[in-house]
C-alpha cells in the first residue's frame, strides 16, 4: 500500500468523521424504532453495510447512509492504521493502546454477537418437561412422521427458504415439498363467513375452508406476526394436494400416505437441547398492596441426556442459568402464574464484551491517571501548565 | 465591611438552614405532627400520613399549601384529616389545578373569573364530572404520546378527581357521621355493610395494622377490609376503634381526645413496627425540612454572588459564593443520604433521584475546580446546574411519591450502585463541561470580562471534565451492558436508553479527538462541549419520550416542551460560539481562541 491512502486511513480527521456518522446512525435508528421496532432497526441500521432509501414512486433502492458494519469496519481500519503509522509503543501512550485494543475487540464482539447470537424462548407449565426452545422470530415448516407410537420423526425446513416454487427433497420423506406461497404475516378467516371468497389455493385438508390474506409485517411489540403459506406435496405417483400451513393454526394438518401418518406444521423454529427441563414451581411476588412485581422465580429440574446432571436450579431476575453454551433467563410468565417464560440465549462470543470492556476501562484509567498525575505534579511544583498535549 | 461579606453571608445562610431543621410545631391544640407520623401502607411501603398528604397535594395542585375559603392556611395534615373525616368540608377546598381553558369550559368555569383562578374545589367541579368522564373515556384509547393538550388535560383531571374521591374512603365513607358509635352497636354496624365494601374497594391506602403478634407488611389491611372482618367474625379491632375515635375527635374539635388517641396508636405500633415507625417519623421531619428547597435557594444566592464577583470584589464575593455553594451542597447531600436511608437503596433509583444526583455530582466537581482555580467560574456553573436540576426534580415530583418500589428487573442494589451511579456521574460531568463552556461563550462574546487567564483556565477545566465524563459515561455504559447481559441475555440491545448513553460516550470521544487532532481550538472546544448538553439532555429525557424500550419508565408531557426549549437555547449558544472571533468583545479570545 502506498503511503497516501494509509495516511488517510490513519488520520484523526477520519476518526472524527466516522464517530460523527456513528452518532447520526444511532440517533436515526433510535427515532426509527417507533416505526420498525428494535429488531427491524437492528437489521436495517446496524447489521448492514448501507441503509437504503427508495426513490419515491419507484422500486429503485439506493444507498443513503453507511450502515453499522461499514462504520464499524472503517473504525477498526482507522484504529489499526493509526497504530501502524502514528503511534509508538511507549509508557505514556500505554493507556491509549489498551483502550484502542479494547475498542477493536468490542466492535468485533458486537459484530460477532450480531452474526452468532440466537434468541429463543421456552414456555413451560408447572409440572411440564421440555426438551427444546423456540425462536422468537424465525419459523420452520415441520414435516412430522407420527406413525411410531413412542417417537416422532421430524424433517424441518426454515420458513425463509419457502420462496415460491422452491422444492425440497429428503431421504426421510416419500414426497417432495413444493412451496406454493408464503406470507410473513397474514390473517385467516373461514371461507363460509365471507360473502365473495376468492378461489381456494389449498386443494386438500382444512385449508380449503380457510381464506388467507397477506398483510404487512408489524413491528409493534404488542402485536404478533402470523406467517402463513401453502405447500404442495408431490409423490412418485402424482400430487397429494396443496395444504395450508400457518402458525395461527392450533391443529396442524394431518394426513396418511403410503400407510404412514403425517403432520404438517408451521411453527416457531426449534432448538433441541441435550437435556430436559421440568418446571417444578413458579413464584411471582408483588409488593404488598400493589401490583408492582417484586420478583419472578422458576424452580426447575435439569436432567442431561448423558445422565451426569440431575439437579434443581432456581432461575430468577438478574440470576440466569448458564448451561451447555446457553443462558436461561427469567423473562416473563403467563397463564395466571402457571406458565413460566424463559429466554434462552446462545451466543458463543458472549465473553468478548467482558474482556474488551476490561481493557477499555483499564486503558482509560491508565491514560487519564497519567494526565492527572502530571497535572498535580506541575501544580505542586509551581510550573505553569502547558496547553493540552496533542497526540 | 467588604472583608466581612464571606463570613456574614455564611452566617446568615447557616442560621436559615438551622431554622429549617427545627422540629415541626403544631399550629394549634391538635397533635397534627404526631398524626402526620402515623404509618400507612401505600405503593408497597409504609409511609407517614404526612407523605400521603403532601404527595397528594403536589399531584393535585402542584403545591403543598391549602387555603380555605376564609383565607386560613391549612397544614397538609389538617387537609388530610378533613378529607378523611369531614369530606363535605374538604370538598370546598380549591385543590384541583386546571390550566387548560378547554377543560375548564367543560365545567362552565372560566379562568378569567378572577385573576389567580387556576385551582378549583371538588364542589365546584362536581356538576361537570359526568361530562369529564365521558371526555376522558374518549381520550383513553388514544396513545399517551399522541394525545392533544385537551385530551391530556381531561385524562389527568379525571385521574386526580378519582384519586381524591378514593382517599375519602380511607377511614370511613364520606356519608358516615359516627363510625365510632356504629362500632358499639351491632345493628348499625350491619346496616353499614355496603359502605365498608365501598371502602375496601376504593381506598388506595391500607391504614390498619395487623394484629399485635404479626409484623408482616402483608398483614396491613384497608379499614374497609378490617370492618368487614369485624362484621364477619365479631369482636373488635383496636386500631379501627382508634381511627374511628380520631374521626369523632376531629369532627367534634376535641384536641385532648385526639392527642390521646394519636399517642395510643404510636405506642401500639412502636413495639410492632419499630423500624418503620422510626423511618416514618424521620420521613415526616424530612418532608417538613425540605432540604432540596433550601439548597435550591442557596444555589441561586451562590450563583448571583459568583456572577457579581466578576464585576466587583472578586476575592470576597467569590469566597462568599464558594461557601454558600458548599453549604447548599452539604444540605443536598444530607437530603440524598436521607432518601437513601429511607429507601435502603443507592442514590439513583428513578428519574427524580437521577436529577438530584446529577446536580449533586456536578456541584461536587465544581467545588474541586473552584478550589483549584478560584475565579468564580466553576462556582457559577455548579450553582446553575444545581439550581436547574432541583427545578427539574421538583417538576418530576408532581407526578407522585418519589420513593418508589423497584420493579423486579431493577431490584438489584449492586447494579443500581455501580451502573446507574457511574452513568449518572457521566451525565453530570458532561453537563458540567457544557455549562462551563456556556460561561466561556457568553462572557467572551457579550462581555469584556473574559481575560486570558480565565479563558485558559476554563479551557483546561472543560478539557479535564470532558476526559472525566468520557471515562464515567463509558464505564457506566459498559456496566449497563454487563447488567443487561446478566439480566436479559444480551450485552447490547440497541434500546433507546442504551443508545442515548452510547451517544454521550461517542460525543465526548469526538470532542477529545478533535482536540487531540488540532481540529478545534478553545472556541471550537467550547461549542462542542455545549453540544454535549444537547446529547445528554436527549439521553436523559428524550429517550423516555419515545415511549418504547425497556427503560421507558419516565414519560412526561410537560418535559417535552422543556427539552425542546433547552435544545434550542443550546443551539443558539453554539451559534454564538461560531461568531468569528474578531467580533467577540473579550480581547483574550480574539488573540488565542
Amino acid at each position: 500500500m502506498s503511503v497516501a491512502p494509509l495516511r488517510f486511513f490513519a488520520s484523526l480527521r477520519l476518526t472524527v468523521v466516522l464517530l460523527v456518522l456513528s452518532i447520526a446512525l444511532i440517533f436515526g435508528a433510535t427515532l426509527d424504532q417507533v416505526h420498525l421496532g428494535v429488531w427491524g432497526v437492528q437489521e436495517k441500521y446496524f447489521r448492514s453495510f448501507f441503509i437504503f432509501g427508495r426513490i419515491p414512486g419507484t422500486e429503485f433502492f439506493f444507498p443513503v447512509f453507511p450502515g453499522g458494519y461499514l462504520l464499524g469496519g472503517a473504525l477498526i481500519a482507522n484504529l489499526l492504521a493509526a497504530h501502524f503509522t502514528r503511534f509508538r509503543l511507549s509508557w505514556k501512550k500505554s493507556g491509549i493502546w489498551l483502550t484502542h485494543l479494547g475498542l477493536i475487540l468490542l466492535l468485533i464482539g458486537v459484530g460477532l454477537s450480531g452474526l452468532l447470537q440466537e434468541d429463543n424462548q421456552m414456555r413451560i407449565d408447572v409440572g411440564q418437561t421440555r426438551r427444546y426452545s423456540e425462536s422468537f422470530r424465525e419459523t420452520e415448516l415441520a414435516v412430522i412422521d407420527t406413525t411410531a407410537p413412542d417417537y416422532n420423526q421430524v424433517v424441518s425446513i426454515p420458513a425463509a427458504a419457502l420462496t415460491d416454487g422452491a422444492n425440497f427433497q429428503h431421504p426421510l420423506l416419500p414426497f417432495i415439498v413444493k412451496a406454493v406461497a408464503y406470507y410473513p404475516n397474514a390473517t385467516l378467516r373461514m371461507r363460509s363467513q365471507l360473502t365473495n371468497p376468492p378461489p381456494s389455493v389449498a386443494t386438500a385438508g382444512e385449508g380449503t375452508d380457510i381464506v388467507a390474506t397477506p398483510i404487512p409485517v408489524t413491528a409493534n411489540p404488542d402485536e404478533s406476526n402470523w406467517p402463513t403459506g401453502f405447500v404442495e406435496l408431490v409423490g412418485p405417483d402424482g400430487s397429494l394436494g396443496t395444504f395450508i400451513i400457518s402458525t395461527m393454526l392450533q391443529q396442524p394438518e394431518a394426513f396418511s400416505y403410503q400407510g404412514r401418518s403425517w403432520r404438517l406444521a408451521l411453527r416457531a423454529k426449534r432448538d433441541y437441547l441435550p437435556f430436559a427441563i421440568t418446571l417444578q414451581k413458579f413464584t411471582h411476588e408483588i409488593y404488598p398492596g400493589t401490583d408492582i412485581p417484586r420478583d419472578f422465580a422458576s424452580t426447575i429440574r435439569l436432567r442431561s441426556d448423558d445422565g451426569r446432571d440431575d439437579r434443581e436450579i432456581r432461575i430468577f431476575m438478574n440470576n440466569p442459568l448458564r448451561y451447555a453454551g446457553r443462558a436461561f433467563y427469567q423473562a416473563g410468565f403467563a397463564n395466571n402464574d402457571h406458565t413460566t417464560v424463559l429466554q434462552v440465549v446462545r451466543n458463543p462470543s458472549w465473553r468478548i464484551p467482558y474482556l474488551s470492556c476490561g481493557l477499555i476501562v483499564l486503558g482509560l484509567l491508565v491514560q487519564f491517571g497519567i494526565h492527572l498525575f502530571a497535572f498535580f505534579r506541575r501544580r505542586l511544583g509551581g510550573v505553569p501548565a502547558p496547553a493540552p498535549a496533542t497526540s | 465591611m467588604k472583608k466581612s461579606i464571606p463570613l456574614f453571608s455564611l452566617f446568615l445562610a447557616l442560621a436559615w438552614v438551622g431554622f429549617t431543621f427545627l422540629p415541626a410545631r403544631n399550629p394549634g391544640a391538635f397533635d397534627l405532627v404526631g398524626f402526620g407520623r402515623l404509618p400507612v401502607l401505600a405503593d408497597g411501603r409504609l409511609k407517614p400520613m404526612d407523605t400521603i398528604a403532601r404527595t397528594a397535594l403536589l399531584m393535585l395542585q402542584g403545591r403543598q399549601d391549602v387555603v380555605t375559603e376564609t383565607g386560613r392556611r391549612l397544614t397538609p395534615e389538617e387537609w388530610l384529616l378533613d378529607v378523611y373525616f369531614r369530606a363535605d368540608q374538604a370538598d370546598r377546598y380549591r385543590i384541583f389545578r386546571i390550566d387548560n381553558s378547554e377543560v375548564l369550559s367543560l365545567f362552565g368555569l372560566d379562568a378569567g373569573d378572577s385573576a389567580r383562578q387556576v385551582r378549583f374545589s371538588f364542589a365546584q367541579l362536581a356538576a361537570g364530572v359526568p361530562e369529564l368522564e365521558r371526555q376522558a373515556e374518549l381520550a383513553g384509547p388514544v396513545e399517551a404520546a399522541t394525545r392533544t393538550a385537551f385530551q391530556r388535560g381531561v385524562v389527568e383531571l379525571s385521574e386526580h378527581l378519582e384519586y381524591y374521591d378514593r382517599l375519602k374512603y380511607t377511614l370511613q365513607t364520606p356519608n358516615q357521621t359516627d363510625l365510632l358509635g356504629d362500632l358499639g352497636d351491632p345493628a348499625r354496624l350491619t346496616a353499614d355493610r355496603a359502605g365498608f365494601e365501598a371502602m375496601e374497594k376504593f381506598s388506595p391506602l391500607r391504614a390498619i395494622p395487623p394484629g399485635a403478634a404479626d409484623n408482616r407488611l402483608d398483614g396491613w389491611q384497608s379499614a374497609g377490609h378490617a370492618l368487614l372482618g369485624i362484621l364477619a367474625k365479631g369482636g373488635a379491632n383496636p386500631a379501627v376503634s382508634r381511627m374511628a375515635g380520631l374521626g369523632r375527635a376531629w369532627r367534634d374539635a376535641q384536641p385532648d381526645r385526639f392527642n390521646l388517641l394519636v399517642a395510643a396508636d404510636q405506642a401500639a405500633l412502636a413495639g410492632q413496627f419499630p423500624g418503620a415507625m422510626r423511618r416514618c417519623a424521620f420521613e415526616a421531619f424530612f418532608n417538613e425540612a425540605e432540604p432540596f428547597y433550601t439548597s435550591l435557594v442557596l444555589y441561586v444566592a451562590a450563583f448571583l454572588l459568583a456572577v457579581i464577583s466578576w464585576l466587583k470584589w472578586p476575592a470576597e464575593l467569590g469566597r462568599a459564593a464558594f461557601r454558600l455553594m458548599a453549604l447548599a451542597f452539604l444540605v443536598a447531600t444530607g437530603g440524598i443520604v436521607a432518601r437513601m436511608w429511607l429507601e435502603g437503596r443507592p442514590p439513583v433509583t428513578n428519574l427524580y433521584s437521577s436529577a438530584l444526583f446529577i446536580g449533586w455530582g456536578a456541584v461536587a466537581l465544581c467545588l474541586i475546580l473552584e478550589r483549584i482555580n478560584r475565579n468564580g467560574v466553576a462556582c457559577s456553573a455548579g450553582a446553575m446546574i444545581g439550581f436547574a436540576t432541583l427545578i427539574i426534580a421538583h417538576h418530576l415530583s408532581l407526578s407522585g411519591d418519589t420513593l418508589e418500589m423497584m420493579r423486579a428487573v431493577l431490584d438489584s442494589n449492586f447494579w443500581l450502585s455501580t451502573h446507574v451511579v457511574t452513568v449518572t456521574t457521566g451525565y453530570a460531568s458532561t453537563f458540567l463541561a457544557g455549562f462551563l463552556a456556556i460561561i466561556y461563550i457568553l462572557r467572551g462574546v457579550l462581555t469584556r470580562t473574559l481575560d486570558k487567564a480565565t479563558a485558559d483556565s476554563l479551557a483546561r477545566m472543560v478539557y479535564g471534565i470532558v476526559c472525566f465524563a468520557t471515562l464515567f459515561s463509558l464505564v457506566g455504559t459498559v456496566l449497563g451492558g454487563i447488567w443487561a447481559d446478566q439480566s436479559w441475555g444480551r450485552f447490547w440491545g440497541w434500546d433507546p436508553k442504551e443508545n442515548g448513553a452510547l451517544l454521550i460516550v461517542l460525543w465526548n470521544a469526538v470532542i477529545l479527538h478533535c482536540r487531540w487532532g488540532g481540529l478545534v481550538k478553545q472556541r471550537g472546544l467550547m461549542g462542542l462541549a455545549v453540544g454535549g448538553n444537547v446529547v445528554t439532555a436527549w439521553s436523559w429525557f428524550g429517550t423516555n419520550m419515545l415511549g418504547i424500550g425497556l427503560h421507558s419508565y419516565g414519560f412526561t408531557n410537560a418535559a417535552f416542551q422543556g427539552l425542546v426549549t433547552f435544545v434550542v437555547v443550546q443551539l443558539a449558544i453554539i451559534g454564538l460560539a461560531a461568531i468569528p472571533r474578531n467580533k467577540w468583545r473579550s480581547a483574550a479570545v480574539r488573540q488565542t481562541g
